[in-house]
């Protein structure tokens, strides 16, 4: 087959010879040894109990760390960097950076939860005091003077009374430590950190400014051809024929293996083209359920396991005269991480070892997922994180470079595959269904009762990673099972109450193959939480903050609360407000979240104006007090906390995976609108530094109470509850109907 | 296979394509010009937006055939680290990308903004950009960048 070439990237060398058009597949000579380490030297320390693996001291005076968290654009290049330099001792410029190539960094997990700094950035930290403390040791032994007596600045270990020193580099560069993470090495006093703490410029942005950075859509490869895979209409649809002959018209390659259906060509376009006019068969399938009726087929599921999470009683408190009992029911739909850009892969497959450019939030433990399918050793495949368009918990990067991997090894030759847009709202794992049901009894301010019971999709134990499409489709092992992350998490109320009761319905199912999606499951767990502490204190008729306040006892949670309301200058009433009748009504609403009650505290206050007639919300006003403990770069959890609440605000209002009983239907951006310029309102954040605390997550904590404070506030303005994620103008129309009948 | 001639960040360049539809963003990633990107291909969320003489557009919805003779600019050709645009100074440093994806299509659509008018207000800037979208939630700090670069600081 010949394959007809337009200029691009990689064949520009041979536009450039004077050969125009000539055959692809000509230059598998000049592939790199993808395998050599950077910069040769001895191999690495992966262990990541070494200080080895972290760092390494080069001998012109830099020190490279190797972090096997990755930098999805929130910022862990510099907060990291700045965290290492600062306990070792030497200028954040003098450290070079390695992430996420798992020849070369130490696996620390994957980068979710929130955990980048609060976890990987914290064991960076204690290897470099470990280091700094080896580093004084050595420096003793050469000034003959006691390692009290040393200090390391500026890259070298100096007598704290001054005098000359000994550069990092002449104690140990370009030789190993051979020394584990000393738990107990001392870390600096905070009191004296002079780079932590401040907000140094994210190294990324320049590049990302001005068309340089190389993200793995832009990443090329000698040889490398690109793809698109070809997805049936129905999701367990099932292979049945295709007509090769449109696609080969068009000078492209198919690749079928089983249920896995593919087209490479010689340049992106062609590929498109190919895989649009590519006419296969499929068999029927229909095995998703109603859309209208999700809510009820959840709660109505036969194959659960049920879970007590708490079960708090006080037998003896009486129970007071006038007690009021409410019950409401919650529910929060599935949702798409809609990225910006369609996941891309590109992976080279050979018959002995893999390497595969990704921009995976784990490379590290994907490693295993993909040896099984390719049927290699796990030593033989590596992954290197690139940069991808933002994700949030798992997009469809993973299926991307599986799907890559598979056709790379069916071609024999390096592939990329970019997925379309509506492979990707169609095809990522979405963020689950979760409904909620909460009731409660209340009597003064004093809460008696508080029972949840939540219905979620249950995690498989052990299960390493989610399934992926491509090896699913092309009948390759893998592990099967579902997970979406830890999604039961603050479902429970952080007010004092007499009776708490947290039941957990686990489904053995899920709709569509969900996934952990930014903060998994607590935006919508903590919307229900939020809304009932609101929907208790409007039955009291006690002001909301207030109502709060009376049953909290955290201080660092009483105060982001109270910060929050001074921002927002609060006024004290129950709600709803006096606007309520008004066309356009104006009110506002509060929510907090002591993060997976053990992180960040977070309060938002939002305001709102709600047009009655055409159901129109817009939100004005965002104010928000932030505590993740130790603050290591300012600018950088402003912009995470900006991120959380534009994001998640996008959540509330706009966003619901729309499906048949064979398919996603919401595949592009006008089925599956998010934010617009026009709709962001003025976001407020106070920044609360506890320099003496260890340091929390700033990635996920703002996006959880997001929703709640949206529904307090338009329940203020308007009147009218929303239960239901998200508040369209439709919605609150009918909730309005609703309530006033 | 047909020869088309296009001014690209100031070189004219005679670029080959065998399809008349083939859209502009997928000449200009093919030519090694990566800054603007693969978005949606349907014209909805702007992570493609190029200058085709000096007007905002989006690439993906803009064949080779409608760009021949024409001057088309991408962010490679805005600015360079050296002498960035004034979009891109203060894109800088507000600090404003986070994946960064969508900062492309955010700069040539609030450059063009700015060529025509130089001082729009808050709510210009807004709907200029409305066909921009981000995932990230970067809203807030592109709104005051654009000001900035139009000398309002905030
Ligand atoms: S890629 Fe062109 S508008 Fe989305
Ligand atoms: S910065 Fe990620 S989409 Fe805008």
């Amino acid at each position: 087959m010949t394959l007809a070439m337009e200029p691009s990237h990689f064949s520009r060398r041979a536009v450039l010879k004077g050969g125009a058009l000539t055959i692809a597949f000509a230059l598998s000579g000049e592939r790199a040894d993808l395998f050599a380490q950077d910069g040769g030297g001895p191999p690495r320390i992966l262990d990541a109990k070494e200080v080895d693996a972290f760092f390494a001291v080069n001998g012109d005076g830099t020190v490279t760390v190797f972090c096997g968290k990755v930098d999805l654009g929130q910022g862990l290049r510099i907060a990291i960097r700045q965290m290492a330099a600062e306990e070792l001792g030497i200028g954040v410029d003098k450290i070079k950076y390695v992430e996420g190539d798992t020849a070369v960094t130490p696996d620390q997990g994957r980068t979710s939860g929130s955990s980048g700094i609060q976890r990987g950035g914290v064991q960076i930290r204690q290897a470099a005091a470990t280091a700094r403390k080896a580093l004084s040791e050595l420096a003793a032994q050469h000034l003959g003077t006691k390692p009290d007596d040393l200090i390391a600045v500026d890259g070298q270990i100096r007598p704290k009374v001054g005098g000359a020193g000994i550069l990092f580099a002449d104690l140990i560069g370009e030789r190993r430590f051979d020394l584990k993470i000393d738990p107990k090495a001392p870390l600096k006093n905070p009191s004296s950190y002079i780079i932590v703490g401040k907000s140094l410029p994210r190294p990324d942005v320049p590049a990302k400014c001005t068309g340089r950075n190389i993200y793995v859509h832009d990443f090329t490869v000698p040889g490398m051809l690109p793809a698109r895979v070809v997805r049936p209409p129905a999701i367990g649809a099932k292979f049945i024929s295709v007509d090769e002959s449109t696609a080969e018209n068009l000078g492209a390659k198919v690749v079928r293996i089983k249920d896995f259906l593919a087209v490479v060509a010689a340049d992106e376009w062609m590929a498109v083209r190919a895989a649009r006019a590519l006419r296969a068969q499929w068999s029927a399938w229909s095995g998703l359920p109603e859309q209208d009726t999700l809510a009820a087929t959840l709660r109505s599921a036969a194959d659960i396991t049920d879970e007590i999470l708490i079960n708090k009683a006080a037998p003896d408190a009486p129970r007071p005269e006038g007690a009021k009992t409410i019950a409401a029911s919650y529910f929060w739909p599935m949702q798409s991480h809609a990225s910006l850009g369609p996941s891309c892969a590109v992976a080279d497959v050979r018959a002995d070892a893999a390497t595969i450019w990704t921009a995976s939030q784990g490379t590290h433990g994907n490693r295993a997922t993909f040896a099984r399918f390719l049927g290699l050793p796990r030593e033989k495949v590596r992954l290197i994180y690139l940069e991808g368009a933002g994700c949030y918990g798992m997009n469809g990067h993973e299926d991307a470079a599986a799907d890559a991997a598979i056709i790379s090894r069916a071609i024999g030759r390096p592939v990329r595959v970019q997925w379309s847009r509506e492979d990707e709202h169609g095809w990522d794992p979405k963020g689950p269904p979760q409904l909620l049901d909460i009731s409660g009894a209340v009597a003064g301010d004093r809460i008696l009762d508080w029972r949840v019971e939540m219905w979620l999709p249950q995690a498989t134990r052990g299960l390493p990673n989610i399934p992926l499409l491509g090896p699913e489709a092309a009948g390759l092992d893998q592990v099967r099972g579902l997970n979406a992350g830890q999604i039961s998490q603050n479902g429970d109320p952080p007010y004092a109450a007499d009776n708490v009761r947290i039941l957990v319905h686990w489904l053995k199912d899920a709709p569509l193959r969900p996934a952990p999606l930014r903060s998994p499951g607590k935006p919508a767990n903590c919307f229900a939480v939020e809304s009932f502490i609101d929907e208790l204190a409007a039955a009291a008729r006690v002001d909301p903050v207030e109502f709060r306040l009376r049953g909290l006892s955290d201080a660092r949670g009483v105060e982001v609360i109270k910060r929050t309301a001074t921002l927002m200058k609060w006024q004290a009433r129950p709600s709803p407000g006096p606007d309520k009748d008004a066309p356009i009504a104006r009110g506002r609403g509060m929510a907090y979240v002591h993060y997976k009650h053990d992180e960040t505290y977070v309060a938002i206050g939002m305001e709102v104006a709600v047009d009655r007639s055409s159901g129109k919300i817009t939100v004005e006003r965002v104010a928000c007090a932030h505590d993740c403990g130790q603050i290591i770069n300012p600018d950088g959890v402003r912009a995470q906390v900006e991120g959380c609440i534009l994001q998640t605000l996008s959540r509330a209002l706009k966003e619901e995976v729309k499906f048949d009983r064979s398919r996603v239907l919401s595949v592009d951006w006008s089925s599956y609108p998010i934010l617009t310029f026009s709709e962001a309102p003025k976001v407020e954040i106070e920044l609360i530094d506890r320099p003496t605390l260890p340091p929390l997550g700033a990635g996920e904590a703002a996006c959880t109470p997001v929703a709640a404070a949206l529904a307090n506030a338009i329940h203020d303005a308007s009147g009218v509850r929303l239960r239901t994620v998200p508040f369209t103008p439709e919605r609150l129309k009918a909730a309005r109907n609703q309530q006033s009948t | 296979m047909d020869s088309y001639t296009v001014r690209i960040n100031g070189f004219t360049r005679s670029v080959e394509a065998s399809d008349p539809d083939k859209p502009l963003l997928y000449v200009l990633r093919g030519l090694g010009l990566t800054a603007a990107k693969y978005g949606c291909g349907l014209g909805q969320c702007g992570a493609c937006t190029v200058l085709i003489e000096g007007r905002a557009t989006r690439s993906c919805q803009t064949t080779i055939a409608d760009v021949r003779d024409r001057a088309v600019t991408t962010l490679e050709g805005l600015g360079s680290s050296s002498s960035l645009h004034p979009v891109q100074a203060a894109f800088i440093k507000e600090q404003v990308p986070q994946c960064g994806y969508c900062t492309s299509g955010m700069i040539m659509s609030a450059a063009a903004l700015l060529a025509e008018k130089a001082k729009p207000t808050e709510d210009e800037v807004r709907s200029a950009l409305d066909g921009n979208l981000c995932r990230c939630g970067t809203h807030v700090r592109v709104v005051r960048a654009v000001m900035a670069a139009s000398g309002q600081a905030g």
